[in-house]
C-alpha cells in the first residue's frame, strides 16, 4: 500500500485517496467537435515514469496536483490546485 | 521405530509438563515447548504424512517454513484450521491432527497403490489426458484424490486477529546473529528498532548451534540486545512473520499470540532483512525416504528439543558447518558415519567416522530408511542427514522489486545492493558463519563488529541433480516434482523456469520451493546446457509462508464487513413492527407489520386514501453556500437553478461529463445565497465529490462552500391527501405552495418544511436536527390515528413513485441513459452556457432516434423487472427491458416501467416481454400511470 501525501493533511494512506483525472487536460468548452469532446472523455497518455495527475483526498475532499513516477511509484510532488 | 527422546537435551521443552495429542488417531506424548514435529520426531514413527501425487511414505524434512511433508489438520479448542506445517505448530495438550494426502491415515494411506503407477503418470499427465469429453467428468476425482487439507464446514475461525499499524526508524527482520547485530547497533544510537522474529525466541541458529559473542555466550549478548531495543523506545516482535513486502516499504507481518494473532501493518523508515538460509538437500535415488532429513534441522530438533532423529546416523555433506552437527550427535551415543564430498576434510570430532571424497548416490529403504549408498559402497544406518548449501532466504527482497546476481564463490543468488530499499545482511546475503554475520549486521547499522572465537569456515562443495543419475530423484518433495519430470519439461521445450514451474508445478507448493526451486534451476541449467544466470529465477510473490485469510481479513467479516448506516430512529420503527432491509448502504424500514407483502400493498393504498409518514432522513441534504453558489450549480446541473426564487425548489439532473444520468434530486433555495441539494440517498458522497470537483477545478472555492450535513437531520415525510390536517395537528404551519421551503421553528427547534412529493400526493418533507426527532416522531405517532393514517415503509414509497412514473436513478436509468431518455429535453434544447456533460448530448450517438427511452408498460399480470422487451412478431431481438414493476393497488392493475428503443414515439403499441422462454403482451404507455393532471399535488 502506497502513502500519498495531501497537501492539507500531509501522507495518508493509498485507499483515503481517488484517482481523478491526468493533469493538464484542459475541458475544451464553446462546442467542441466530437473528436476534441471524445480525446477529452476517453483518451490517456498512461505515461510510464513520471506523471503529474490530480487525486483527491476524499476525507477532506480536497482535489490535489501530484507528480509521481508510475514505474518506480516514487512521489516526487503534491501541491493544492490553487 | 527410529526417532528417540534423549533424556537431558531440550533446551526449549519443559520436561515437567508432559503433553499428549492425537495424530491420525494414535497417541504421542510431548513436553511444554515442543513442536508438533519435534514431538513427532521423539515418538519415533516415521511415515507421518503422503506425498501430494503418488502418495509416497513422508517423513520430516525440514524445521520451519521450507518443510515440504510434514502436513496436517490441527483441531485446537474445536477449531481445525487444514494445511498446517507440524514444524510450525507449538504443541498443545489435546490437540489432534490429521495427515493430509491420506486416508484413512498416512500409514495405511489407501491410495498408496498409485506409486506403482509413477512411470505412467509423469508431469503433464493430466493435462494431456483428461481431454476427451472435457476436464470437468474428471476433475471431481482426481481433486479428492489429490490433495491437502479438509476444510471443515462447522468451523469458524474466529474473527479476531486486529489490524495494527506502525512505524519505526528501522526495522530488522529475522533476529538470527546478522540481526541481532544490526538492532543492537542501531539501538545503541538511539534509533527505535521493531525486531521481529519468526521463531519462538531470539537467536537464530545460535539457538542450536551456540556461540561466544564478546567474550561471553552469546545469550549474554541476545539479551544485552534486547534490553538496548526497549531503551531507545523499540519493540521485540517474536512469533512474527513479515509475510509481504509492499508499496512505500510496508511490511505486513503475522503475530501468533497466547491468545490471538495481530496482524501488523508496519512502515519503517529503513528496513534490513537477515532472514537467514535454507539448506538445501541432496539428490540421491530415493531423495524422499522417511529418514532423510536436513542436516542442520536434525541437530535443531537434537539441541532444542532433545529428539534424536536416529542410533545409527549418516551424515552427507561438504562443507565444515556439518561437523558440529555430527559432533553434537556422536555426543549422544549415536554411531556417526560423515561422508564428506570434498577431499580435504577437517578432523574428525571425537566418535565420528569421517569419510572423504564421498557422493550419495542412493538411498534404500521401503517405508523407513536402512542405509545409503555413498560411491558403490553400502552403509547401514537409520537416519541420513543431508547438507548441500544453503539457499539465501530473500523473498522480502525480491517482493520490493529486489534483484538476484549470481555469485559462484557463494554457490547462491544473493541479492545485488540497492534494487530494493532494504539492507539485506547475513546468511540472506550469502554470508555464512557467526564472525562474517555479526560483522556485516553491526556494519549496516553503523556500529562496530562483535568479536566471536567462532571461525568456522561455511563455504560448502558446490552439490548439483546429476541428470544421469539412475533411480528416483525428488526435486521437489511436496509437489512430487522429480528429476525425470525436469528433463521431460526440457525435451518438451519448457525451458523457461516460469515455464518449467506451471508445466512440472514445481515449486508452486506451499513450501514455495524453498528446497527446490534452487535444484530444480540448476537441473534445467544442466540440461539445458546453460549456465543458472542464463536460466534465470521465478518470481517471489507474497505471502512469504501461508497466512490464513481469517487473519488478513481481521474483524472486517459479518457486520463490520461492510457496515451499514443506520437510522437515529431507528429503534422506534422496530417498536411499531417495522421490518427492515438495506437500500443504497441504509438500513431502513421496508414495511410495518409481520406479513410483508399485505402490509405494502396496505400502505401504499393508505397514502392515497388518508396520511401517510416515512423516515426519509438518509435523502442527502448538502448545503451549499455563498456567493458563488448559483453560478457553480449552474455548471454543475443540468438544469439552471440560478433562475430559482429563494424559498423554491426545484427538479433537477445531475450529468457526468459523459451525459449520462448521474443522480436526480430536488435542489432547495431557501435563501438568495445559500441551496440545499437534496442527493439520492445511495449517492450523497459521490455527489458532494463531483460537485467539489468545478468547485475547487473551474470556480473560486472562497466564494461557495459545499458542506454535507445529511445525518445532521431527521427528515420525516407527511404525505397523502390528510396531510395537512395532520401537520394542523402537531402545530405546523403548512402555508406553502407546491415547491415551496421554509425554514421556520417548531417549539424551540429549528424545522425546515419542503412541500415536494416523491409519491404524486402532497407531501412535506419535515426535517430537524437529529435531537428533536423523537418528539417529531412521537407527536407525529399520536396524531396519526384521528386521521386514520399510518407509518409506511420503502416499498409503498416505491409503488406510489412508479405509478406516478418518478425514476430511481441506477433502477429506472442505466449507464446510457441521458435525461433527453426520460423526457427531460427542455435544457439541452434551450441552455446556451456551459454545463456538466454538455457536448455528449449533442455526439450522434445522443441524438439517435432508437435510443431507449423511458416509457410505462400496461400489463394483465405483473412482470418480471429486468424482463427484455421484444418485437412481437419478426426476428426476436431485445428493444430494452423492464425496469420497476408492482402490483398499484390504487389502480389495481399492474404497473411497470421500462426502457424501450425508441419509446418516446410508441405509445399505445403492443409489445413482447420475453421472460423465462415466454412472452407476453404489453401495451406502450406514458411512465406516469396515476394523476397524470398533478391535481393531487
Amino acid at each position: 500500500m502506497q502513502t500519498f501525501p495531501c497537501p492539507f493533511c500531509g501522507p495518508r494512506d493509498e485507499t483515503e485517496f481517488h484517482f481523478a483525472v491526468e493533469a493538464d487536460h484542459p475541458r475544451p468548452e464553446n462546442t467542441p467537435s466530437d473528436v476534441e469532446w471524445a480525446a477529452y472523455l476517453y483518451t490517456v497518455d498512461a505515461p510510464q515514469g513520471p506523471a503529474r495527475e490530480i487525486w483527491l483526498h476524499i476525507p477532506c475532499g480536497e482535489y490535489f496536483v501530484m507528480s509521481r513516477n508510475t514505474r518506480t511509484r516514487d512521489v516526487t510532488g503534491s501541491e493544492a490546485l490553487r | 521405530m527410529s526417532g528417540w527422546r534423549h533424556p537431558d537435551l531440550g533446551t526449549e521443552i519443559d520436561r515437567s509438563k508432559p503433553l499428549t495429542a492425537k495424530v491420525d488417531w494414535t497417541k504421542i506424548h510431548g513436553f511444554h515447548g515442543d513442536t508438533l514435529a519435534s514431538a513427532l520426531l521423539a515418538s519415533g514413527p516415521r511415515t507421518i504424512a503422503r506425498s501430494f501425487k503418488y502418495h509416497r511414505p513422508r517423513g520430516l524434512y525440514g524445521m520451519g517454513a521450507e518443510e515440504p511433508n510434514a502436513l496436517f489438520d490441527i483441531t485446537r479448542d474445536g477449531t481445525t484450521i487444514p494445511n498446517e506445517r507440524a514444524t510450525l505448530t507449538p504443541l498443545t495438550d489435546g490437540l489432534k491432527a490429521r495427515a493430509v494426502n491420506a486416508s484413512p491415515t498416512a500409514e495405511r494411506d489407501r491410495a498408496r497403490w498409485l506409486d506403482l503407477l509413477h512411470r505412467a503418470i509423469p508431469a503433464g499427465f493430466y493435462y494431456k489426458t483428461f481431454m476427451a469429453g472435457g476436464w470437468h467428468l474428471y476433475e471431481p476425482r482426481i481433486r479428492a484424490m489429490a490433495g491437502l487439507g479438509r476444510l471443515d464446514p462447522n468451523t469458524n475461525p474466529p474473527a479476531d486477529t486486529p489490524a495494527r499499524s506502525a512505524t519505526c526508524d528501522l526495522l530488522v527482520i529475522g533476529a538470527g546473529p546478522a540481526g541481532l547485530a544490526a538492532a543492537k547497533a542501531a539501538a545503541e544510537q538511539e534509533r527505535a528498532v521493531w525486531l521481529i522474529e519468526d521463531g519462538t525466541s531470539l537467536g537464530g541458529a545460535l539457538r542450536w548451534r551456540g556461540g561466544e559473542i564478546d567474550g561471553a555466550d552469546w545469550t549474554d549478548f541476545a539479551r544485552a540486545t534486547e534490553t538496548a531495543i526497549l531503551n531507545s523506545d523499540g519493540r521485540i516482535l517474536t512469533n512474527t512473520t513479515a509475510w509481504g513486502a509492499f508499496d512505500h516499504s510496508l511490511i505486513a507481518a503475522w503475530q501468533r499470540g497466547p491468545d490471538h494473532d495481530v496482524h501488523w501493518r508496519i512502515r519503517p523508515a529503513d528496513t534490513i532483512l537477515a532472514t537467514g538460509a535454507v539448506e538445501r538437500p541432496l539428490w540421491p535415488a530415493q531423495n524422499d525416504l522417511p529418514g532423510v532429513m536436513s542436516a542442520e534441522a536434525a541437530h535443531h530438533y537434537l539441541t532444542l528439543y532433545g529428539a534424536v532423529a536416529g542410533r545409527r546416523i549418516l551424515i552427507a555433506t561438504g562443507s565444515d558447518a556439518s561437523y558440529a552437527t555430527a559432533a553434537a550427535f556422536a555426543a549422544t551415543g549415536a554411531k556417526v558415519t560423515l561422508a564428506d564430498a570434498r577431499d580435504a576434510t577437517p578432523a574428525a570430532p571425537d566418535g565420528v567416522r569421517v569419510l572423504s571424497r564421498q557422493t550419495l548416490r542412493a538411498v534404500h529403504g521401503k517405508t523407513e530408511t536402512w542405509g545409503a549408498t555413498l560411491n558403490d559402497q553400502f552403509h547401514s544406518a537409520d537416519a541420513v542427514l543431508v547438507s548441500g548449501g544453503f539457499t539465501p532466504s530473500v523473498h522480502l527482497h525480491c517482493q520490493s522489486g529486489g534483484k538476484l546476481d549470481w555469485n559462484a564463490e557463494k554457490d547462491a543468488l544473493v541479492p545485488r545492493p540497492g534494487t530494493s530499499h532494504m539492507k539485506v545482511i547475513g546468511a540472506a546475503n550469502g554470508t555464512f558463519g557467526l564472525g562474517p554475520a555479526l560483522a556485516e549486521g553491526a556494519t549496516a547499522a553503523g556500529g562496530l563488529a562483535p568479536d566471536t572465537p567462532d571461525g568456522t569456515n561455511w563455504r560448502w562443495h558446490p552439490a548439483r541433480p546429476d541428470i544421469d543419475a539412475s533411480g528416483r530423484i525428488w526435486i521437489d518433495l511436496q509437489n512430487d516434482v522429480t528429476l525425470k519430470d525436469v528433463k521431460l519439461a526440457a525435451r518438451e521445450g519448457f525451458t523457461s523456469v516460469e515455464h518449467l514451474k506451471r508445466y512440472t508445478t514445481l515449486g508452486m507448493a506451499t513450501d514455495q520451493g524453498r528446497t527446490s526451486n534452487f535444484p530444480g534451476l540448476a537441473a534445467m541449467a544442466d540440461a539445458t546446457r546453460r549456465s543458472i544466470p542464463e536460466t534465470g529465477t521465478t518470481t517471489f510473490r507474497p505471502p512469504v509462508r501461508p497466512v490464513p485469510l481469517s487473519v488478513i481479513a481481521g474483524r472486517r467479516r459479518g457486520d463490520l464487513f461492510n457496515p451499514l448506516k443506520r437510522l437515529p430512529l431507528e429503534d422506534a420503527h422496530r417498536a411499531q413492527g417495522a421490518v427492515f432491509r438495506e437500500y443504497g448502504g441504509w438500513l431502513r424500514p421496508s414495511a410495518y407489520g409481520k406479513d410483508e407483502a399485505a402490509a405494502i400493498q396496505a400502505e401504499a393504498e393508505a397514502a392515497r386514501d388518508t396520511v401517510a409518514i416515512y423516515d426519509a432522513s438518509p435523502l442527502g441534504k448538502l448545503d451549499i453556500i455563498g456567493p458563488g453558489a448559483p453560478a457553480l450549480l449552474d455548471f454543475a446541473f443540468y438544469n439552471r437553478l440560478s433562475t430559482l426564487k429563494p424559498g423554491r425548489a426545484r427538479y433537477a439532473f445531475l450529468l457526468r461529463e459523459s451525459g449520462i444520468v448521474f443522480d436526480d434530486g430536488v435542489v432547495l433555495r431557501p435563501s438568495e445565497n445559500r441551496f440545499i441539494v437534496s442527493a439520492s440517498s445511495s449517492h450523497v458522497d459521490a455527489v458532494r465529490l463531483l460537485l467539489e470537483d468545478p468547485r475547487q477545478g473551474r470556480f473560486d472555492p472562497s466564494q461557495v462552500a459545499i458542506h454535507d450535513v445529511t445525518q445532521a437531520w431527521t427528515t420525516l415525510t407527511v404525505t397523502g391527501p390528510r396531510a395537512p390536517e395532520l401537520l394542523a395537528a402537531v402545530g405546523i404551519d403548512v402555508d406553502l405552495p407546491h415547491m415551496g421551503v421554509a425554514e421556520t421553528t417548531w417549539g424551540d427547534a429549528p424545522l425546515r418544511i419542503a412541500r415536494i412529493s416523491f409519491t404524486g400526493d402532497r407531501s412535506y418533507e419535515l426535517s430537524v436536527p437529529l435531537r428533536q426527532g423523537p418528539t417529531l416522531h412521537t407527536r407525529l405517532d399520536v396524531a396519526l390515528g384521528a386521521v386514520d393514517g399510518r407509518w409506511i415503509g420503502l416499498e409503498a414509497v416505491m409503488i406510489l413513485r412508479a405509478e406516478k412514473g418518478y425514476i430511481v436513478i441506477g433502477k429506472d436509468t442505466d449507464g446510457l441513459t441521458m435525461p433527453h431518455d426520460l423526457g427531460w429535453g427542455g435544457p439541452r434544447d434551450t441552455r446556451e452556457d456551459e454545463y456538466l456533460g454538455k457536448s455528449s448530448l449533442f455526439t450522434e450517438a445522443a441524438m439517435a432516434a432508437d435510443r431507449r427511452q423511458l416509457v410505462g408498460l400496461s400489463t394483465t399480470n405483473v412482470v418480471s423487472t429486468g424482463a427484455h422487451l421484444v418485437p412481437l412478431d419478426g426476428p426476436r431481438r431485445s428493444l430494452g427491458f423492464v425496469t420497476s414493476s408492482y402490483q398499484s393497488p390504487n389502480l389495481r392493475r399492474p404497473i411497470a416501467l421500462a426502457l424501450l428503443e425508441g419509446g418516446a414515439a410508441m405509445q399505445g403499441a403492443e409489445i413482447g416481454v420475453f421472460h423465462n422462454g415466454a412472452v407476453q403482451r404489453a401495451r406502450v404507455t406514458k411512465a406516469c400511470a396515476f394523476d397524470p393532471e398533478g391535481e393531487r399535488l
